[in-house]
């Protein structure tokens, strides 16, 4: 058993915390691009209704004192802003009609 | 049915005869020749942003820009003076490329208190004098004053740094009316800033053209939306709320999403549980400067108004957005059929974790927009490389597409009448 990263009240989301916590868009867009639909939607199906929570949790901290475990579920609210692209609008991976277009995000505030 | 009032003229392409109605000729977009006529005609002679002050916060604070389309790599620094410099990235001695870093041909940034070439040691102060010569006794005689990095014209507007290799106005006279009614607008406030960049297998002006007409809009971006919301758009077509040419720049003012929405099921569940989409976070930042906007942005003081996009000459977009951020586009075309497409996306900083992901969820759908908008470039320029069809017909909502073309052919025509007397 590996440890927990995310604060206690969100274990139900550490299955998810190895792959989708990711620090830049970068990681995200290709972790997007290399899932499958169903990996897709089973961290949508678990961490959509747990948006409104994270928020309330990430927001009793100041932006630039996150402690770690908030900074965690943070990154994975990212994540799921990359994936519900995929899971509300697209029903793919990758943009309709998007061909083979890309663009790099290569500065973004942090954390 | 129209839904906006054009003008007396019954079209707003109309309204500026000089414009005409007829099929514009897009071998100025696959001709080679054509590409470097344009080199020295507009892009050696325009002022281009090349950057935004917060980017220089202290002194000795640089970036270098690799400029293929004017053949050069420049070095941008705030001096001691606080005054920002360019200049052309080549060393005195015996032409090393002065600053860079792992690579020569990438663009590097830093803080330095001066400049060191890598070759034989030569140093430069930030205002580009030479300050040191290695050996100095085995030289004949260099005068040191006479032998400083070799300047190119620099100025700001607004936070915008601008640079031109051959100025034959000022920044704002350059810039003109269309700029002066946009100062005053908060960008100081707006410093968080997202950047992406792509490398485009297409002339620069086709990207400019995608993002300079929205008629595509409802079309090309109808799966973005919501089942409903996109049958009522296509159904609506586009048209604009105003159209203004302030040769050789102009704008596109557009109605656009409301923030937050009238009907909450009008918009994607993410949107819903993050207040924010494409049209940005629907909470508006509590900065000043933002209520009444400076007059030309949404001139025609709609209510409806949701965006403008300001096209200044030749390759930077300003897009200002109702919710009270920016976003910037540049195009440095690398070769006649390439260019490196760069779009900053500006908010005022995030407070809270809730804040910060209103902005990345306005972030990341501006890219899904971005990928469609950017997929039939490169398929584009290859139908019109093969000159099958050369004269294309441009609707009245595609007016600045008309105009861009337009003033990019009258300038490379004053270029070659000048030189052919
Ligand atoms: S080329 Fe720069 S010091 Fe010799
Ligand atoms: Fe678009």
């Amino acid at each position: 058993m590996t440890e927990a990263v995310l604060p206690a009240d969100f274990s139900d989301l550490e299955p998810f915390a190895a792959t989708w916590c990711l620090a830049t868009e970068a990681e995200r867009y290709a972790r997007r691009m290399a899932s499958t639909m169903a990996e897709l939607e089973a961290f949508y199906q678990a961490g959509f209704p747990r948006i409104g929570e994270a928020l309330g949790y990430c927001d009793k901290f100041p932006l630039d004192g996150l402690p770690d475990d908030a900074h965690h579920l943070l990154q994975l609210v990212h994540s799921l802003i990359m994936v519900a692209m995929c899971v509300e609008i697209w029903h793919q991976p990758n943009v309709i009609d998007g061909a083979d277009a890309v663009l790099d995000r290569v500065a973004e505030p942090l954390p | 049915m129209p839904h906006f009032a054009k003008p007396p003229a019954g079209s707003w392409t109309q309204h500026y005869p000089e414009l005409g109605t007829a099929p514009v000729d897009y071998t100025d977009s696959v001709d080679p020749a054509f590409y470097e006529l344009e080199k020295v005609a507009i892009f050696r002679r325009s002022w281009l942003n090349v950057g935004r002050v917060e980017k220089l916060p202290r002194t000795g604070s640089y970036f270098t820009r690799e400029l293929a389309v004017l053949d050069t790599s420049l070095i941008i620094v705030k001096g001691a003076d606080g005054k920002i410099r360019a200049f052309h990235n080549v060393c005195r001695h015996r032409g090393n490329k002065l600053v860079w870093n792992d690579f020569p041909g990438e663009e590097s940034a830093g803080v330095c208190r001066q400049f060191t070439c890598k070759y034989h040691a030569w140093r430069y102060d930030l205002t580009g004098k030479l300050t040191f010569i290695q050996q100095e006794g085995e030289f004949f005689g260099v005068d040191k004053d006479q032998y400083g990095l070799k300047e190119v014209a620099c100025d700001v507007w607004e936070g915008f740094i601008f640079i031109n290799l051959e100025p034959a106005e000022s920044l704002t006279e350059y810039l003109g009316d269309l700029a002066k009614g946009i100062e005053g607008y908060p960008f100081h406030e707006m410093t968080s800033v997202y950047t992406y960049r792509a490398e485009v297998g297409s002339n620069w002006k086709l990207f400019i053209d995608a993002f300079a007409e929205f008629y595509h809009a409802p079309v090309l971006h109808h799966k973005q939306a919501v089942k409903n919301e996109a049958e009522k758009l296509v159904g609506y077509g586009f048209e604009a709320l105003h159209y203004e040419l302030s040769s050789p720049h102009s704008m596109v003012s557009s109605w656009g999403g409301m923030a937050p929405p009238k009907d909450p099921s009008m918009v994607k569940p993410i949107e819903r549980a993050l207040r924010s989409g494409l049209f940005g976070p629907w909470d508006r930042p509590a900065i000043e400067g933002l209520d009444p906007l400076p007059p030309s942005i949404n001139p025609s003081r709609s209510p409806s108004w949701g965006t403008d996009s300001f096209e200044f000459f030749p390759n930077f977009t300003l897009l200002f957005w109702a919710p009270g951020w920016y976003l910037t586009y540049n195009y440095w075309p690398t070769a006649v059929d390439r260019h490196l497409f760069e779009a900053n996306l500006y908010f005022v900083p995030a407070r809270s974790a809730r804040e910060r992901l209103a902005q990345e969820l306005a972030t990341v759908t501006f890219k899904e927009y971005a990928l469609q908008d950017g997929n039939t470039l490169e398929a584009t320029q290859s139908m019109l490389a093969s000159r099958v069809v050369s004269e294309f017909p441009l609707n009245d909502q595609e007016i600045l597409l008309r105009h861009l073309h337009k003033v990019v052919a009258d300038r490379v025509k004053e270029y070659t009448d000048a030189a052919a007397r």
